[in-house]
C-alpha cells in the first residue's frame, strides 16, 4: 500500500458486481484502473451491494448489466439510494451505465406484461420491454469521437425532450431502432447499451471519465502519453465485421 | 418405405456435397425438408433407448466418455462424432450409418446437444436418458442470458422418459429435479465439499468480493462422486466404494464430467457392468477432437484446446501446466465462436503473464492483443491470419506448445495441421 502523500487517489466505484456484472463490464473497472496508473494516479477500487451503506465519495462510478433476477434484487436498493447518486451526479462526478443500470439510471422500465419498474430518474428516459432482441455489432458517433461496441438488449429506451444521447447510430440498432440515438447523457453521467466491453476500445473516452474525475478533485489533468495503438487497430477491425 | 427413400436422396446429396468439398450440413437440411420424423422415427427404433448430454461446458468430451464406455460393456453405439450439435448434424450422421434395411444397426445413441437445439430436439425424437453437465454465461449473443439457458434445460428435461442425471455442485442444474415426469429416475454426480473452490457454479465464478454466499444447504446425495485427484488420477465414489482411474483426460473439468459420465452409464446398464469394469474403461478414453488433445509434430507435442466462454477458458488456464510451454491464442467472432467479444473481459490472463504468449491471431487478434495487455501479458506477435501465424508458432524453439482457439478458428487449425501430420478431419 502507497503511503505518500502525494499519491492521487481516485476511488473507482462500481455498482452491484455481483448481480449487474453479466458481460464484460468488469472490463470497464480494468480500463478505468490502468489507466488511472498509467496517467499517474493510484486508483482505488470500491463495490456498493444492495443493502450496504452507500460510500459517498466515488470519485468514478460504474455500472453493468444484469438478468431480470438480478435486476429485482438490486431495484429496491437503487431507489434507496437514488438520492446520493443524483447529488453525485449534479457536482459533475463522471459515471458511466451499461445495460441494466442505464435503464434504471432512467424514469423506469415497462416489462412487456405491463409491470413497471421505477428508476432513479437520473435521465428523462423511460424503457419498454420487448419481445425481439437486437444483438450485433454497433458504432455510434459521439463527442469522443466513433464509440465502437456490441448490443444485446430487449428493452427499446425513448428519451424525454432535450435529453442529450450518448451518441447517434452509425450502424447498428441503439436505444430503440427508430431514432437513430444511443444512450442517454446527463453532465458528466452516461448510460448505454454498448458492450464489447465498452471502455478497452474507446480509450479516449475513457480518459474522457478519468480527465473528469481529476479535474473534480485535483484542479488539473495532464494525461501522459499513452501508446493506445492495439486499441486503434482493434476499433478497425470491429468496426468492420458484419452485423 | 418412406424412409428409404428419404435415405436415398440424403445420401445422393452427401456424395454430390463430398464432390463439390463443401461441409455436412446440406444433407441433413434436405432431410429436415423431405421427412421431418425420419430423425425421430429413427432413433425410436433402437433398443436401449437415446442418451442426450447437454450444459455448457464439457458436451463433447463427456459424450465420448459415455460412448466408450457404453461400448465396452458391449453395447453398439450410434453418436453424433462430429460435435455437430444441431438436428441438422444428428439427421446427417445418421444418414451415414443406416443400414441397408433402412435403419440404424445399434443398441442406443448418445447424443451431444447443443441446450438451445436440444429444445428442438426433445419434441421430436424420444429421450430416454438425459445427462445435464453445467450452466455457464456462454455466448450470451445467442441464449440472452443464463436463467434463460438454465430454463431451456429445464424443458428438455421435461421430455426425458426414463432417468435424469445432475450435477448436484450446479444449483440452476439440480433444481431440475422439479422439472423431471414423476415416473423418471434422478441421480446425482458432483465433486466433493473440499473441491468447491475449484468447481465454482457461475454465480460464485463472478463474485468480485470474498463475500461468498453460504453453501447449498441440502446437496442430495451424489450417485457418482469425485472425491480426489491427483495430477491424472481421480478416485470416484461409487456405492460405497472408492475407484481410482488413471486418466487419460486433462483438465479438472473433465474428471467432474467423469463422474457424471460414469453416473449415467450405470443408470444404463444396470447389472451389464460393474462400477470397477467401469471406471477401467474410463482410463482408456483419450481427449475429444480438440479438447486438450496432443498432436505430435517432428520434435513437439502440440495440445489444441478449445475455448468457449469466460468459465471455460478460466479452467483451461488454470488446468494445464504452462512450465516450458509456448503459447499462441486464436480468436474468431464468428456465429459459432460467439460474436460478442466481451466474454473475453471476464477472464483473468495475469497466470500467463510469466511465460508470456508467443502469437496471437485469429479475426479479433487485436483485440486479444488489447486483453493481454490490460493484464500486462506479453505478447511476441500479433498476426490475424491464422496460417501465417500457425507457420510462426511451429517454426518457433520449444517442445511443448499450447494453442487456446475458439471454434472455428480450432476448425481451420486442424485443416492447417494436416500437411503436417495425420488427423482425423472433424467437419
Amino acid at each position: 500500500m502507497s503511503t505518500n502523500i502525494n499519491a492521487k487517489t481516485l476511488r473507482i466505484l462500481q455498482l452491484y458486481p455481483n448481480e449487474m456484472n453479466i458481460y464484460g463490464d468488469r472490463g470497464n473497472v480494468l480500463t478505468l484502473e490502468r489507466r488511472s496508473e498509467w496517467h499517474g494516479f493510484t486508483p482505488e477500487i470500491v463495490y456498493h451491494h444492495p443493502g450496504k451503506p452507500f460510500p459517498s465519495d466515488a470519485d468514478i462510478v460504474v455500472g453493468g448489466g444484469g438478468q431480470d433476477s438480478g435486476q429485482e434484487k438490486v431495484q429496491d436498493d437503487l431507489l434507496a439510494i437514488g438520492h446520493a447518486l443524483h447529488e453525485l451526479a449534479d457536482v459533475g462526478v463522471p459515471m458511466v451505465m451499461v445495460c441494466g443500470l442505464y435503464q434504471l439510471f432512467g424514469n423506469f422500465f415497462k416489462t412487456s406484461e405491463g409491470t413497471v419498474i421505477n428508476g432513479i430518474g437520473i435521465f428523462d428516459a423511460e424503457t419498454h420491454g420487448s419481445p425481439s432482441r437486437v444483438i450485433g455489432n454497433i458504432v455510434i458517433s459521439s463527442d469522443f469521437g466513433d464509440v465502437i461496441g456490441f448490443e444485446n438488449h430487449s428493452g427499446k429506451t425513448f428519451l424525454g425532450r432535450g435529453v442529450k444521447p450518448f451518441g447517434i447510430v452509425k450502424k447498428g440498432a441503439g436505444n430503440n431502432g427508430e431514432d437513430g440515438t444511443e444512450g442517454a447523457r446527463y453532465k458528466n453521467v452516461y448510460g448505454t447499451y454498448l458492450h464489447g466491453s465498452l471502455l478497452p476500445k474507446n480509450p479516449v473516452f475513457a480518459d474522457e471519465l478519468i480527465k473528469q474525475a481529476a479535474l473534480r478533485k485535483f484542479g488539473e489533468f495532464t494525461p501522459a502519453q499513452l501508446d493506445d495503438s492495439l486499441a486503434c487497430q482493434a476499433r478497425k477491425v470491429a468496426a468492420s465485421r458484419p452485423r | 418405405m418412406r424412409a428409404k427413400h428419404t435415405i436415398l436422396i440424403g445420401k445422393a446429396v452427401k456424395r454430390a456435397a463430398r464432390l463439390r468439398g463443401s461441409g455436412t450440413a446440406l444433407p441433413g437440411l434436405v432431410v429436415e425438408k423431405l421427412d421431418p420424423g425420419f430423425v425421430g422415427a429413427q432413433l425410436a427404433k433402437l433398443p436401449r433407448g437415446v442418451v442426450v448430454i447437454s450444459g455448457t461446458n464439457g458436451k463433447t468430451t463427456t459424450t465420448k466418455i459415455v460412448s466408450e464406455l457404453l461400448a465396452s460393456a458391449g453395447l453398439k453405439v450410434f453418436t453424433n462424432k462430429t460435435g455437430s450439435n444441431f438436428v441438422r448434424g444428428i439427421a446427417a450422421a445418421i444418414l451415414d450409418e443406416v443400414g441397408p434395411g433402412g435403419h440404424l444397426p445399434h443398441d442406443i445413441a448418445v447424443l451431444e446437444l447443443d441446450e438451445a437445439h436440444a429444445v428442438q430436439f426433445v419434441k421430436r425424437a424420444p429421450v430416454t436418458h438425459l445427462l445435464l453437465l453445467n450452466v455457464m454465461r456462454d455466448q450470451l449473443d445467442r441464449f440472452g442470458e443464463i436463467d434463460y439457458t438454465a430454463h431451456l434445460l429445464e424443458e428438455v428435461a421435461a421430455h426425458a422418459s426414463q432417468t435424469v442425471v445432475l450435477n448436484r455442485n450446479d444449483p440452476r442444474i439440480s433444481a431440475i429435479a422439479s422439472s423431471v415426469r414423476p415416473s423418471v429416475q434422478v441421480h446425482y454426480f458432483g465433486a466433493d465439499q473440499s473441491m468447491q473452490h475449484i468447481f465454482v457454479n457461475d454465480d460464485k465464478l463472478y463474485q468480485s468480493e470474498s463475500e461468498m454466499p453460504m453453501p447449498p444447504k441440502d446437496m442430495a446425495p451424489a450417485d457418482v462422486e469425485l472425491v480426489r485427484f491427483d495430477g491424472r488420477d481421480a478416485t470416484f465414489r461409487m456405492g460405497g466404494h472408492d475407484y481410482t482411474a488413471d486418466l487419460q483426460l486433462e483438465g479438472v473439468y473433465n474428471f467432474l464430467n467423469a463422474a457424471g459420465a460414469l453416473a449415467l452409464c450405470t443408470s444404463v446398464l444396470g447389472e451389464q457392468a460393474s462400477d470397477e469394469q467401469l471406471v477401467k474403461a474410463l482410463g482408456h478414453v483419450t481427449p475429444a477432437f480438440g479438447r486438450g488433445e496432443t498432436l505430435r509434430i517432428g520434435d513437439t507435442d502440440l495440445e489444441l484446446v478449445l475455448v468457449k466462454n469466460p468459465a471455460g477458458f478460466r479452467l483451461a488456464l488454470a488446468s494445464f501446466g504452462s512450465k516450458d510451454t509456448s503459447v499462441m491464442i486464436a480468436i474468431n467472432d464468428r456465429y459459432a465462436d460467439g460474436r460478442d467479444m466481451s466474454w473475453l473481459w471476464d477472464v483473468d490472463f495475469s497466470s500467463l503473464s510469466a511465460g508470456g504468449v508467443d502469437d496471437v491471431t485469429g479475426i479479433r487478434a487485436y483485440d486479444m492483443a488489447l486483453r493481454l495487455k490490460y493484464d500486462n501479458v506479453p505478447v511476441a506477435h500479433i498476426e490475424p491470419d491464422l496460417k501465417a501465424a500457425l507457420e510462426l508458432f511451429l517454426k518457433s524453439p520449444g517442445a511443448k506448445k499450447r494453442i487456446f482457439c475458439t471454434y472455428t478458428a480450432m476448425l481451420e487449425l486442424r485443416r492447417l495441421l494436416r500437411k503436417y501430420t495425420k488427423l482425423e478431419l472433424m467437419a
